[in-house]
Formats: structure tokens, sequence, C-alpha cells
């Protein structure tokens, strides 16, 4: 009998974890011992990163989507058909469609998505780049921004922990470069008691913003947006008026999830090490859709994916399982529209950010452009 | 019935305990507890401080072998 790996998602850690199998399982493939087959929701790649640039006008929309099929390596069934029920007890998925997928192993790869829907008044009275809709109406608001308050708004839990202190510094670049930057203020807004999750970035970020001359308010979680006075209240009882409102609304995973009774708000519990649904041996997470308490960016679901792919391949060839995730996460930070910097830490090692350059700034650049290949699994 | 849901952050460095603690809450239902275990010592006071600030419940804060167990009421 031939051994069937069905991932449900087909972004950056569904895809990755795909190609790799694919690439490790060519025999196995090709001798009909082993089938992979995705399930996604769109027939395009998208790469979410390449969204910071788009409202500054810095990155072309065609750079940001490929087809789904050509990135993923050929031997990949590849379903344009979402999955609706998720089944751990049977081994089986059903779709959309109606189809149901049985498998020996499962991996769910379904991401996060934004919900600013969940706070009164956010959709109506802010932007966000977090979507590609959303970031080309943002890129209009700053084209025809006159000056005021800007409100750089962070809430929990969110993906890309660093997207919003680079949104702002490159804010801050943007409008210093139209000769702006006097009639522009920056209000910078966290849920917590210091600017940045992680405590060596908020100890670097802080200094930066005093010198640039952005505001911040911590221990800000929005209780609800008003569109009509312009101004943002949070939960801690602090109101702040607002020109252009620019939110990273709270994220929840996929609704498949949450609907087939795999986790609540769509994080799947999952062991950090082994990536194991809790409960289950022969499902695995990778990506956003976890819930371990770590950053939610590409390079976790990247760095998971390529645990994922050693350990699914040995057990699929010897019945074991070789190796562990060691909490690794890489982040590039850009410090405005010049420079950057880079932070990695893992479950045991804090990060600490070095000064940013420009190389580093260059070298994000160059990673939008060869994301390609390492979603193809040859980066 | 309230509920109470386990949040395990220990060698969490990024969100942080903190963050855990408001993304669980958010999804909790007024009357449900939270219980976040953190192996980071600023946790014992970052919560009670941000808890104070927005009107939910200390319940308690203990610690354990190598790590802290704090307890949180959604009062809200
Ligand atoms: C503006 C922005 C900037 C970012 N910058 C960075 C950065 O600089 N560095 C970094 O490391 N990360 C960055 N990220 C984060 C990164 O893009 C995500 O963390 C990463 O894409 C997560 O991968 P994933 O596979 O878990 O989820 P995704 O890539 O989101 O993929 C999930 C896929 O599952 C699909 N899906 C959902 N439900 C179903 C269903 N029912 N059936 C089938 N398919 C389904 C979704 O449509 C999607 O295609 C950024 C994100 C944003 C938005």
């Amino acid at each position: 009998m031939s051994k069937r790996v069905l991932i449900v998602g087909g972004g950056m850690g569904g895809t990755i974890v795909a190609n790799g199998l694919a690439r490790h399982l060519g025999d196995e493939l090709r001798r009909g011992e082993v089938a992979i087959t995705m399930l996604g929701d769109t027939d395009q790649h998208f790469y979410q990163p390449g969204l910071l640039y788009v409202p500054f006008g810095r990155m072309r929309e065609s750079e940001l989507s490929r087809e789904q099929r050509q990135v993923l390596n050929r031997r990949v069934t590849f379903h344009v058909d979402p999955a609706k029920h998720i089944d751990v007890e049977k081994n089986q998925v059903t779709t959309d469609s109606g189809k149901t997928h049985g498998y020996d192993y499962l991996v769910l790869a379904t991401g996060s998505r934004v919900m600013p829907q969940n706070i009164p008044g956010m959709v109506e009275g802010a932007h966000w780049f977090y979507e590609l809709a959303a970031a080309r109406k943002l890129r209009q608001a700053l084209d025809t921004f006159q000056g005021g308050t800007i409100v750089v708004n962070v809430n929990a839990p969110h993906k890309c922990p660093v997207a919003p202190i680079e949104v702002t510094l490159m804010l801050h670049d943007h409008f210093r470069a139209k000769g702006m930057g006097e009639k522009v203020r920056l209000i910078y807004t966290y849920p917590i008691g210091r600017l940045h999750g992680l405590e060596p970035v908020a100890n670097w970020v802080k200094p930066e913003y005093d010198r640039l001359g952005i505001a911040y308010e911590t221990f800000f979680n929005t209780s609800k947006v008003d569109p009509a006075g312009k101004t943002i209240s949070s939960e801690e009882g602090v109101d702040l008026s607002y020109d252009l409102l620019i939110t990273i609304p709270p994220h929840q995973g996929a609704q498949v999830i949450d609907d087939s009774g795999l986790g609540k708000g769509g994080w799947v519990p999952t062991h950090p090490r082994t990536l194991h649904r809790e409960g289950s041996t022969n499902v695995f997470v990778v990506g956003d859709t976890t819930n371990i308490p770590i950053s939610k960016a590409g390079s976790t679901a990247h760095f998971e994916a390529d645990t994922l792919i050693d350990n699914l391949v040995s057990l699929i060839v010897d019945g074991r399982m070789t190796r562990t995730y060691d909490g690794k996460v890489y982040c590039f930070l850009e410090t405005g529209m010049k420079t950057g910097t880079y932070i990695w830490f893992d479950y045991e090692t804090p990060p600490s950010p070095s000064p940013p350059t420009q190389m580093v700034h260059w070298l994000k650049l160059a990673y939008n452009r060869m994301y390609w290949l390492s979603a193809r699994g040859l980066l | 019935m309230s509920e109470r849901h386990r949040v395990d952050a220990r060698g969490a460095m990024c969100p942080g305990p903190l963050m855990e603690m408001i993304a669980a809450i958010k999804l909790a239902a007024v009357g449900d507890e939270i219980e976040v275990l953190s192996s980071d010592r600023g946790t014992v006071d970052d919560i009670p401080e941000w808890v104070a600030k927005v009107g939910h419940r200390m319940v308690e804060s203990v610690a354990l072998d190598g790590y802290w167990s704090v307890v949180v009421k959604k009062a809200k």
C-alpha cells in the first residue's frame, strides 16, 4: 500500500514541506509507494512579506504572486478545493466540493488571517497592509495624505513580529523624503509594557523612536475604533485621535481548524519540538497555525518545514523520527528605506539585533526576489 | 461553566508570556481562568500590572520548579 501524505494549505509552510518531500522521496513517488496531495484554497501562491512594500509603491503587485502549480514539484497532486472538515480520528479530510481524502500522514499548514472585524469600528476606521486589497487602499491613502497624526496600532496575536516596527520606520523615511517630515506625527501603540515582545528588540527600538521623534503608547489593547470621531481607544482606558490609522489587526487561524474542533481560534495545540498535533502521532502542524508560543513568521514556517521534511521522510522510509525543531526564527528587519538589520533566536538563545546596515537592507530586498527558489526548496 | 485554559509559554522569547496571555484572554469567556506558565521572571510583575490596568482579576502567582504559574480570571 502506498503511503499517503496530505497537506492542507499551500502557503509558505505547506509548499516547502510538499516540495521537500517530493525531492527526497522522488524514487518512492515514481514507484507509486508514496503519494503527496495538497489541498489549497487558491491557484495562486502569494508572497506575503512583499505586502510591506506595497503601500510605499516599492514592490509591484506582479512580483507578489505566482501560479501555485508552477511553484510546486510536478509530482505533488494539487487541488484547489479547500478543506471543510478535518477528521483526525478517521484520518480523512472532506473538502468544499464534497470529496474525501484519506491519509497516512497529515500536515496542517493553514496559516493565520487578520480579523479586523473582531474590533468594533476597525474595518470602517482603519487601514492595514496585511492583505493585498487593504495594502492598495493604504497606498492611496498615503499618496493623498496631507499631514497630521498617523497611529500605527499593533494588536495581539499577529504574524511577522517585526513588520509593525518596519512600517513605522518606513513611514518616517517616506514622509521625510517627500519633504513632509514636519507635518506628520507618528504614534506607535503596542499591547504590552514595552515596544516589542522581544526585550532586546524593544530596547533597541526605543532610542530609535526617541531619536526620530516617533511617539509611543504601551499597554494599548484596542477596544474600539470610532471612524467618525477618528479616535482609537484601548481597554486600558486611553483614547488617541488620528488622521490616519494603520493597524496590525488581531489574527486567528483558519476557520476549518476551529470548525473541526482542532483548536480554539484556529490555533492547533502542537508539540514545540516534534511538531505533532497534541494527541496525534500521524498529524503534524507547521507555520502560523501552531499554538507554539513563538513568532508567527515565514522563517519559523521554513525551519519547522525543514524539520518536518526530515522526519516524514524517515518515518516513511525507516519508520522513525530523526530530529526535533529547536525553535529557530530568523527575521530581517527594515530600519527605514535604506537600512536594515536582522535577528535570530531559538528556544534557548535570545536575539541581539546588530546595528543596521545598508547591506542587510539589500539582502532583504534580494530575498524578496529569491523567495521563489526557497519555496521550491532550492534555497 | 467557567473553564481554565493553560498557556505554556515557557521558553517563549517572542511574542512572550504577556502577549500569549492577551491572545488567550480574547478567546476566553468572561469568568474563565487563564493559567500562564512562564520561565521568564518578569512575567510575575508584567501580568499583574496589565491585569490591574484592564480590570481583570489576579487569581494566583506561584513559583514552581524553575518557572512560574500565573492565573488570571477574565472579568469583562
Ligand atoms: C505584511 C507581512 C509581512 C511579513 N513579513 C515577513 C518577513 O519579513 N519575514 C518572515 O519570516 N515572515 C513574514 N511574514 C509572515 C509570513 O508571511 C507568514 O508567517 C507565513 O506565510 C506563514 O506560513 P504558513 O504556511 O503558516 O501560512 P500561509 O503562508 O498564510 O499559508 C496558509 C495557506 O493555507 C490556506 N488555507 C487556509 N484555509 C484553508 C483551507 N480550509 N483549505 C485549504 N487551504 C487553506 C491559505 O489560503 C494559505 O494559502 C509577513 C507577513 C505579512 C502579512
